[in-house]
């Protein structure tokens, strides 16, 4: 009995599409006109018309998908920073130096966001040579509605900016944790300021950015494949945090003093922001509200799954327990990791890049850094450079056509489609960015080191960031 | 008058409390504070870095008591404070001179 009703609904319907068509053909064949009325094309006009018509609003119902996504992609990835990044490091420093942390992350917020709109998304985005971007998009000249189809079709290129904008500012918010409780806040934001301009904006426009010399899609020499940032943001950051560690030297007191985190309620809260805030960072750079942002959505999810488990196994085996602190770390670690492969891997490999992500950067902050002694007191660079560097290579193993045919339709992509020279590639992605890191963090350190001066005085330090720094207390027990 | 002040394991808490209002108390200050006695601490392991943690946290009750109440009291605290293991506190006893109640000036015993 449905199914009649059915029909008899699509018959009418059809009928009253079909009937328009119909009479406005008719006048237009009929009428005398100043052009040649019988050309058969002329008949169609009136087809052709509608169909583009069609075709504008399909566009516009894309762009109107993507360009929701997008946003709240954005959103979500400014919420990694502010308040994700800000509680998860907040919680691991000592109480008295818990609202400097906090703080150098949401200056970054600030800064970085003019820096952008002046220079930096040109830096990143404008020009195509192989190196670094132009000034053709400074001041945000030519960014507006219209999309940028190098980049992202369907979506205005001002959301393309101010999404990507997000990235640029958690990246060096990531640095703050190898330099915590120790280092100047002048120093802090003149020194990362520099840093965007120096080190982040190349990298990005090297494996992003059109003609770059690391990019897979857009004509770069050594097609490397990097997500949503594993190289760009995480290699970078965590290896500029090492060098930043080892060039400060360590907290006073440190290792013999104890310096347990003064709240892990707060940083467990900042660990599961991230988690959240990642599906921005990691299926947002899908660039659409596609299949592939799906993809990538998943691949993060179980990677960060398994890192917490590979984590908490490793600890539950050495130490006869599992931690809170283990199992936020092992997520966080899973997250830096899949953040390169994230759009390029089905679910499985994603299982298994979260669990060697947890083991090895568990390895590498309780092990590797106990054995150099370099102190890395948030261990930035043991989460992100490791787990950024771990990841970048795992790309190179488990990307697949079938997931993003990013090489062209059929075409083998990472090692699993048999396209074994791609870790090559992968290889020389990483050795750039861990070369422009090194290299330029030093520079910078020197230089910052001469303006403002990077560490703050023992006694400083002693009394905490907090007050010496910024004149006011996390709590204040008496009020 | 005697000042009484006890330091016991925060989980005895609400008993001793109970058990000092069933024989007539009416008033005492409790003070969060951490210490040690002959009990070791434990460590804590944060990302691989071990913290020996000797300072644990204990509850600091005072109060001051009239001469009869004393013995009751102690024994009181002894009973409800107990749990037989190590760090269970310690009950200190010592004379106070005068004791005075703000609001109306009223002095000695009375004013407790």
């Amino acid at each position: 009995m449905k199914h009649v009703v059915w029909k008899c609904c699509l018959l009418f319907a059809m009928a009253l599409l079909a009937a328009p068509l119909h009479s406005q053909q008719t006048p237009s064949a009929a009428a005398p006109s100043s052009q040649a009325a019988s050309s058969p094309a002329q008949s169609f006009t009136p087809i052709n018309d509608k169909l583009a018509q069609l075709d504008q609003r399909v566009t516009a119902a894309q762009s109107s998908a993507d360009n929701a996504w997008m946003l709240v992609s954005a959103a979500l990835v400014l919420m990694m920073t502010g308040p994700g990044l800000a509680l998860f490091y907040g919680g691991l420093v000592r109480r008295k130096n818990t609202l400097a942390i906090m703080m150098q992350s949401f200056a970054l917020m600030a800064v970085i966001t003019v820096m952008w709109a002046l220079v930096g998304y040109s830096l990143c985005f404008g020009g195509s040579g192989p190196v670094i971007g132009g000034f053709e998009h400074a001041f945000l000249r030519g960014v507006g509605a219209e999309p940028n189809a190098d980049y992202a079709g369907t979506i205005p290129q001002m959301t393309f900016m101010v999404y990507q904008l997000m990235f640029a500012i958690i990246t060096p918010a990531l640095i703050t944790g190898a330099t915590a409780e120790r280092m100047k806040f002048s120093g802090t934001v003149l020194f990362l300021v520099l840093w965007f301009l120096v080190v982040y904006a190349p990298l990005a426009h090297m494996v992003w950015g059109k003609g770059g010399l690391l990019n897979a899609s857009l004509g770069g020499k050594f097609p490397t494949l990097d997500f949503a940032g594993g190289t760009v943001v995480h290699i970078s950051s965590g290896v500029s945090a090492l060098v930043c560690a080892l060039y400060l030297g360590k907290r006073t007191g440190f290792p013999k003093q104890p310096m347990p985190p003064h709240s892990l309620v707060i940083s467990f809260i900042g660990a599961c922001l991230l988690w959240v805030g990642w599906f921005g960072f990691n299926a947002g750079s899908a660039l659409a509200s596609s299949p592939l942002a799906t993809s990538a959505f998943v691949a993060t999810h179980f990677a960060a799954a398994a890192a917490a488990l590979s984590w908490s196994a490793a600890e539950w085996i050495k130490n006869g327990r599992a931690s809170a602190l283990g199992a936020i770390s092992g997520a966080v670690a899973g997250l830096v990791a899949i953040t390169p492969a994230a759009g390029f891997v089905a679910p499985m490999p994603a299982l298994i890049i979260g669990i060697v992500a947890g083991a090895f950067c568990y390895w590498m902050v309780t092990r590797v850094k106990a054995i150099f002694g370099y102190d890395d007191a948030l261990d930035a660079f043991g989460v992100h450079g490791a787990g950024g560097t771990i990841g970048a290579l795992l790309t190179g193993v488990f990307a697949t056509q079938v997931v993003n045919p990013i090489f062209g339709p059929g075409k083998p992509v990472g090692g699993s489609d048999g396209h074994w020279a791609q870790i090559g590639n992968q290889l020389v992605g990483i050795v750039i960015a861990w070369g422009f890191a090194l290299v330029g963090t030093l520079v910078l350190l020197k230089i910052v080191d001469l303006i403002t001066g990077l560490r703050v005085t023992e006694e400083e330090e002693i009394e905490g960031l907090d007050i010496t720094q910024h004149g006011e207390e996390a709590y204040n027990l008496e009020s | 008058m005697m000042k009484l002040e006890a330091i016991i394991q925060p989980s005895r808490f609400e008993s001793v409390k109970d058990a000092l209002r069933e024989v007539g108390i009416e008033g005492m200050t409790v003070t969060e504070v951490r210490g040690h006695g002959r009990q070791k601490g434990h460590t804590e392991v944060y990302r691989g870095r071990e913290y020996t943690v000797d300072l644990l946290p204990k509850l600091k009750l005072e109060m001051v008591l009239p001469d009869k109440l004393v013995n009751t009291v102690v024994d009181t605290i002894l009973k409800a404070a107990k749990t037989g293991k190590i760090g269970d506190g310690k009950i200190f006893l010592s004379r106070v001179e005068e004791a005075i109640r703000i609001r109306n000036e009223e002095r000695g015993e009375s004013a407790l």
